[in-house]
C-alpha cells in the first residue's frame, strides 16, 4: 500500500497528468486552470470595469466543477491517502534551505517558514503570499495559460507561442529561486 | 447532471497532483535548483502522453463525447505576452510554488495560507484585464 500512501512514481503521475488533460479534451474541452480566476472575476462584477470581463461566465460552469472537484481531490489525497512519509527532496535542497531559514518538509507539503499561520500574520509573510499570488494572477492571463494551458496542453499540441511561454516561466522561476529567494530569506 | 463528469476529473485531477506533491513548494524549488528529476520526470511524462494522445485523436479523428469532431484550440500567434507574462507568472510560481490549479488543491489539503495566495491572483488577474490594452502583445 506504500504505493498508494507514499509519493507516487514521477511516471505514473505525469501519465495520469496527460491523461486528465485527454480526458478534458475527449469532453470538448481545454484543459487550463488559470482561465478561472478570470471567470471568478467575471462572477464578481469585473465586467462593470474591464470588457475583458464581459462574457456570460455560466459557459464557464465545466471549468469551476473542475476546480472544485480539484479543491476535493486535494482533500481526499491529503487526509485520506497519505501516511506523512512523502517529500522526501534531495538532502542538498534540504540544507540550502536550512540556510535560508526555511524548514525541512519532513513530510510537509508546504514550509512553515512561508505558509504557517504565525507566518501569515507578519507583514513580511502576508506581503510574500501576496504578491506571489499577484504574479500568478497577472502572469498567467498576460501570457494566456499556466502550467496546464501551456506547458501541458500548449506544448503536446507542439505550439510555439506555448514553448515560448515556458521558457518565460523558467526564466522567471530561475531568478526567483537563484537570486530573489536568498535576499527575501537572508537571515541579517 | 451535466457537470458531474467535470467534478470527477477535478477530483482526479487533485489527488494525483497532491500525490505527485507537484504542489510542494519544496518539490518546484527543488526542480528550479536542479537537484532532483521528479518533477521534470512528470512533466515529461505528461507531455509524452498528451503528444502520442493528440496525434493519435487527429489520425483516427476520434469525435468528442458529444459525438463533434475533435478541434484543439490553436494558441494565439505573439511574443511578448509570452515571454514576459511568462517570466512573470514563473517569479510567482518560484516564490510561492503554487500554480493556479495546485492553489485550489492546497485549500483541500488545509493550506489555509494559500487563500491569500488566491486573493493575490484574483487582483492580479483584475489588473492584467485593466491595463491589457496598454502592454504589447
Amino acid at each position: 500500500m506504500e504505493y498508494i500512501y507514499g509519493t507516487w512514481h514521477w511516471a505514473i503521475s505525469g501519465f495520469l497528468i496527460g491523461l486528465t488533460m485527454l480526458i478534458l479534451t475527449y469532453f470538448g474541452k481545454s484543459f487550463g486552470m488559470s482561465s478561472n480566476l478570470r471567470t471568478m472575476c467575471t462572477m464578481a462584477g469585473a465586467g462593470k470595469f474591464s470588457d475583458f470581463f464581459k462574457f456570460d461566465w455560466r459557459e464557464q460552469k465545466w471549468s469551476l466543477a473542475v476546480v472544485l472537484g480539484a479543491f476535493v481531490g486535494g482533500f481526499i489525497a491529503f487526509y485520506f491517502l497519505s501516511n506523512g512519509t512523502g517529500v522526501n527532496i534531495n538532502p542538498d535542497t534540504v540544507s540550502q534551505l536550512q540556510t535560508l531559514g526555511i524548514d525541512a518538509p519532513k513530510g510537509k507539503l508546504m514550509p512553515d517558514a512561508i505558509f504557517s499561520m504565525e507566518t501569515l500574520k507578519t507583514p513580511k509573510g502576508f506581503a510574500i503570499l501576496l504578491i506571489g499570488g499577484l504574479l500568478i494572477g497577472f502572469g498567467t492571463r498576460y501570457a494566456g495559460g499556466c502550467t496546464s494551458g501551456h506547458a501541458i496542453s500548449g506544448l503536446s499540441n507542439l505550439q510555439l507561442p506555448s514553448l515560448v511561454a515556458v521558457v518565460g516561466f523558467f526564466i522567471g522561476g530561475l531568478a526567483m529561486a537563484h537570486f530573489i529567494l536568498p535576499l527575501i530569506f537572508k537571515t541579517a | 447532471m451535466k457537470l458531474a463528469r467535470f467534478f470527477l476529473t477535478g477530483i482526479f485531477f487533485g489527488i494525483v497532483l497532491t500525490k505527485a506533491e507537484a504542489v510542494s513548494w519544496y518539490r518546484i524549488y527543488e526542480m528550479f535548483q536542479f537537484q532532483s528529476f521528479h518533477m521534470y520526470g512528470i512533466i515529461g511524462t505528461a507531455l509524452f502522453t498528451g503528444v502520442v494522445g493528440n496525434q493519435i485523436i487527429k489520425k483516427f479523428k476520434i469525435k468528442d463525447y458529444n459525438g463533434y469532431s475533435i478541434h484543439i484550440i490553436e494558441k494565439e500567434r505573439g511574443f511578448w505576452r509570452y515571454i514576459i507574462g511568462g517570466s512573470l507568472f514563473g517569479l510567482g510560481w518560484a516564490l510561492v510554488g503554487s500554480c493556479p490549479g495546485p492553489i485550489f488543491i492546497l485549500l483541500g489539503t488545509g493550506t489555509y495560507a494559500i487563500a491569500v495566495v488566491l486573493i493575490g491572483a484574483l487582483l492580479g488577474t483584475y489588473i492584467y484585464g485593466l491595463l491589457k490594452d496598454k502592454l504589447p502583445h
